[in-house]
C-alpha cells in the first residue's frame, strides 16, 4: 500500500497537468472550438477531421503557414542543435586537462544557461537592434565590413539572429553534459593510446568519441526536441513582429490560437506536431538501438 | 591526452571565441544598466557617456517591479517547495519499492517530460477556465494556476534525478535504520534524504529555474495583479519610449539570484545530472 501512498500526490499532479490535457488536446483537435464554446464546450460542434484538414491544406493560408513553419522549425533545430553540440564538445575537450584559470572559464562558460531565458533573449534583443545594437555598431563603425545598417530582427536575417541567440543559451547545456561524460572516461586509456603514439586527434575519435556514445545519443535528443518545440526564444525576440523567418512552430501555434481565439485548429496543429516528435523519436531510438547492438 | 603545442593552440582559440561570445552579451547588459537613457537610444556606445545608477532606481517606478518581483518569489518558491516535496516521496517509493505499475508510472512521467509545452496550453487554459465556472477557483489570472503548473512541470526530470541518487545509497542503510525502529518514512527522513542532499539541492535549483524563467504559460495565465518578471519586463517598451537601460537593469536584478544559485550548487547539478544519466 505505501508506494501508492507516496505516488499519489506526484500521480495526482501529472494527471490534472499532463495526462488529462493530453486527452483534452485530442478531443478539441476534432470540434470547432471557436471563442464562443470556452465556457460551455460541451456545446462545441464536432468538426471531425476538419481541423486537421485545415491545418494541412496548402492551398489555404493556414496550412501554408503552418507548413513554412513547420521548415523554418526543422532548420532552426538541426542549426541549433549541430551548433550547440559543437561548441559544447570544443568546449569540454579545452578545458578536459588541469590548467590555471580552468574553473574560472568553466564557470563563465554556464553563466548563459543559468541566466533566466527572458533576460538573455533581451540582451540579445538590445544588441540586435539595427540603429541603437551593438551588432551593427561593430560591423559598421568599428569593423568597416558594412555601410547599410541591415535589419536582424526583421525579414531573412531574423533567421540568424534566432539561431545566434538559442545557441549562445543553449551549447553551454552540451558543455555541461559532455563534461560530466568524459569524467567517466578512465585516463589509463589515453595513457595506453599515447604509448601506442596516437595523436591527440586519433585520440578524440578512437577514445573520446566512443566512450561519450551513451551521452551524445541522449544529448543529441534533447537538444532537438528542446529546440524543436522553442518558444522563448521568438516569442521574447520577436514579440509581436514575427518574421516568417524566425516563426518557430509553438510560436506559430501559439499566435494562430491567440490571435483567432480557435482553439480547435491550434490543437490540430499541437496534436501534428505531438506526432511529429513522437516518430522522430520512435525512429531515432530504434536506429540508434539497431546500431548499438551491431557493434 | 598530450600537452602538444597544436593542443594549446586549439585551447586558447576556443576559450578565446567561446569566451568574448559569452562575455559581449554580458558586458552590453552590464554597461546598459549603467547608462543614461540618451546613451542607449542613440548610436551604441562601447562605454556609457557618464556612468549613473538612475536605471536601478528609476525601473521600480516605470513598471511595477517589486510587484512582479514578489509574484515571481512567491510562484517560484511555492512551485520548487512543492515539486520537491512530491518528488521525493515519489522517487522514494520507486528507488525502493517493487509495485505494480512501477516501470508505467516511471516511463509515463519521463516521456511527459519530451512532449512541448505548448502542447498542453490551450487544453489548461481551457480546463482551468472552467473549472473556475464550475467551482469558483480562480486557476486563470491567479498564482495558484501556475504554481500547480509549474511544480508538475518540473516533477519528471526531479523524480528521475532524484531516483538515481537514492538507488546510489545502499539499501543496507536504511534496512538497519528499519531494524533500529524507524518507518519507512522515517528511513526516509532520518537515512535516504541526509545522503541525497546534493541531489535534493539539485533538484530544488532546477525547479526554481524553470519556475523563474517559464515565459509561455505565465504569457497567457497571468493578468495584472498577478504577473511575473518573464512578462513585466516587457512593460519597459511602451509606444514612445524603450528604456532599454532600465530593462538590462532590472534582467540583471532578476537574474543574480539564479545565476548565484546555479553557480554556488554547479557540482550537485553536474552530478544530479550525471547520476540519472549514467544508469
Amino acid at each position: 500500500m505505501l508506494p501508492y501512498v507516496l505516488l499519489a500526490p506526484a500521480v495526482v499532479m501529472e494527471l490534472l497537468i499532463h495526462i488529462i490535457p493530453m486527452f483534452v488536446g485530442i478531443w478539441m483537435s476534432f470540434v470547432r472550438l471557436t471563442k464562443f464554446f470556452l465556457a460551455n464546450w460541451s456545446e462545441a460542434p464536432w468538426a471531425g477531421l476538419g481541423n486537421y484538414r485545415l491545418a494541412v491544406d496548402v492551398n489555404s493560408s493556414i496550412g501554408r503557414g503552418l507548413l513554412m513553419s513547420f521548415g523554418v522549425t526543422l532548420a532552426f533545430s538541426i542549426c541549433a542543435l549541430a551548433l550547440s553540440w559543437g561548441l559544447g564538445m570544443a568546449a569540454a575537450i579545452a578545458l578536459q586537462q588541469p590548467f590555471r584559470g580552468r574553473g574560472v572559464v568553466r564557470t563563465l562558460f554556464l553563466v548563459p544557461y543559468a541566466l533566466p531565458a527572458y533576460a538573455g533573449i533581451l540582451t540579445w534583443n538590445f544588441m540586435l537592434q539595427r540603429d541603437t545594437g551593438l551588432v551593427n555598431h561593430v560591423l559598421a563603425d568599428n569593423l568597416h565590413l558594412i555601410t547599410d545598417r541591415p535589419f536582424w530582427l526583421l525579414g531573412g536575417n531574423a533567421f540568424a539572429s534566432i539561431v545566434t541567440v538559442a545557441v549562445w543559451r543553449l551549447w553551454p547545456f552540451a558543455f555541461l553534459t559532455i563534461m560530466a561524460g568524459l569524467q567517466s572516461i578512465p585516463t589509463e586509456l589515453y595513457e595506453a593510446a599515447s604509448v601506442d603514439g596516437a595523436n591527440n586527434w586519433r585520440q578524440w575519435r578512437s577514445i573520446t568519441l566512443p566512450s561519450l556514445r551513451p551521452v551524445n545519443l541522449v544529448l543529441v535528443l534533447v537538444l532537438f526536441l528542446w529546440t524543436f518545440s522553442d518558444f522563448n526564444t521568438p516569442y521574447v525576440l520577436f514579440g509581436t513582429a514575427q518574421p516568417p523567418a524566425g516563426d518557430l512552430i509553438s510560436f506559430h501555434i501559439y499566435n494562430a490560437s491567440f490571435l483567432t481565439w480557435n482553439f480547435g485548429s491550434g490543437a490540430a496543429m499541437s496534436v501534428l506536431l505531438l506526432l511529429f516528435l513522437l516518430v522522430v523519436t520512435a525512429a531515432y531510438l530504434l536506429i540508434t538501438n539497431r546500431r548499438s547492438r551491431r557493434a | 591526452m598530450r600537452e602538444t603545442t597544436p593542443f594549446k593552440a586549439f585551447r586558447a582559440v576556443v576559450i578565446a571565441v567561446l569566451g568574448l561570445f559569452t562575455l559581449i552579451p554580458l558586458y552590453a547588459m552590464i554597461t546598459a544598466a549603467l547608462k543614461p537613457l540618451r546613451d542607449v537610444q542613440g548610436n551604441f556606445t562601447w562605454w556609457p557617456s557618464s556612468l549613473t545608477t538612475a536605471p536601478f532606481v528609476d525601473m521600480w517606478s516605470t513598471v511595477p517591479l517589486a510587484r512582479y518581483f514578489a509574484n515571481s518569489v512567491i510562484v517560484s518558491v511555492s512551485a520548487t517547495a512543492a515539486s520537491v516535496a512530491l518528488a521525493i516521496l515519489a522517487a522514494f517509493a520507486v528507488s525502493r519499492f517493487t509495485f505494480r505499475g512501477r516501470s508505467v508510472f516511471t516511463t509515463t512521467v519521463l516521456s511527459t517530460q519530451m512532449f512541448p509545452g505548448v502542447l498542453f496550453l490551450l487544453p489548461l487554459f481551457l480546463i482551468f477556465t472552467n473549472i473556475n465556472s464550475a467551482t469558483g477557483i480562480q486557476l486563470v489570472g491567479s498564482r495558484l494556476g501556475l504554481i500547480i503548473t509549474y511544480l508538475t512541470f518540473t516533477l519528471p526530470f526531479s523524480i528521475w534525478m532524484l531516483v538515481g541518487y537514492f538507488d546510489s545509497i545502499p539499501r543496507e542503510l536504511d534496512e538497519a535504520a528499519m531494524v533500529d525502529g524507524c518507518t519507512p518514512l522515517g528511513a526516509l527522513w532520518r537515512v535516504v534524504l541526509p545522503a541525497a542532499r546534493p541531489g535534493v539541492i539539485a533538484v530544488a535549483i532546477y525547479s526554481f529555474m524553470t519556475a523563474w524563467g517559464e515565459v509561455l504559460f505565465a504569457s497567457v495565465m497571468t493578468n495584472d495583479a498577478n504577473r511575473t518578471l518573464a512578462v513585466g519586463l516587457r512593460e519597459y517598451s511602451t509606444q514612445t519610449n524603450v528604456y532599454w537601460n532600465q530593462i538590462m537593469a532590472a534582467s540583471l536584478v532578476v537574474s543574480i539570484p539564479v545565476v548565484v544559485g546555479f553557480l554556488l550548487a554547479q557540482k550537485s547539478f553536474v552530478a544530479g545530472v550525471t547520476a540519472g544519466a549514467v544508469k
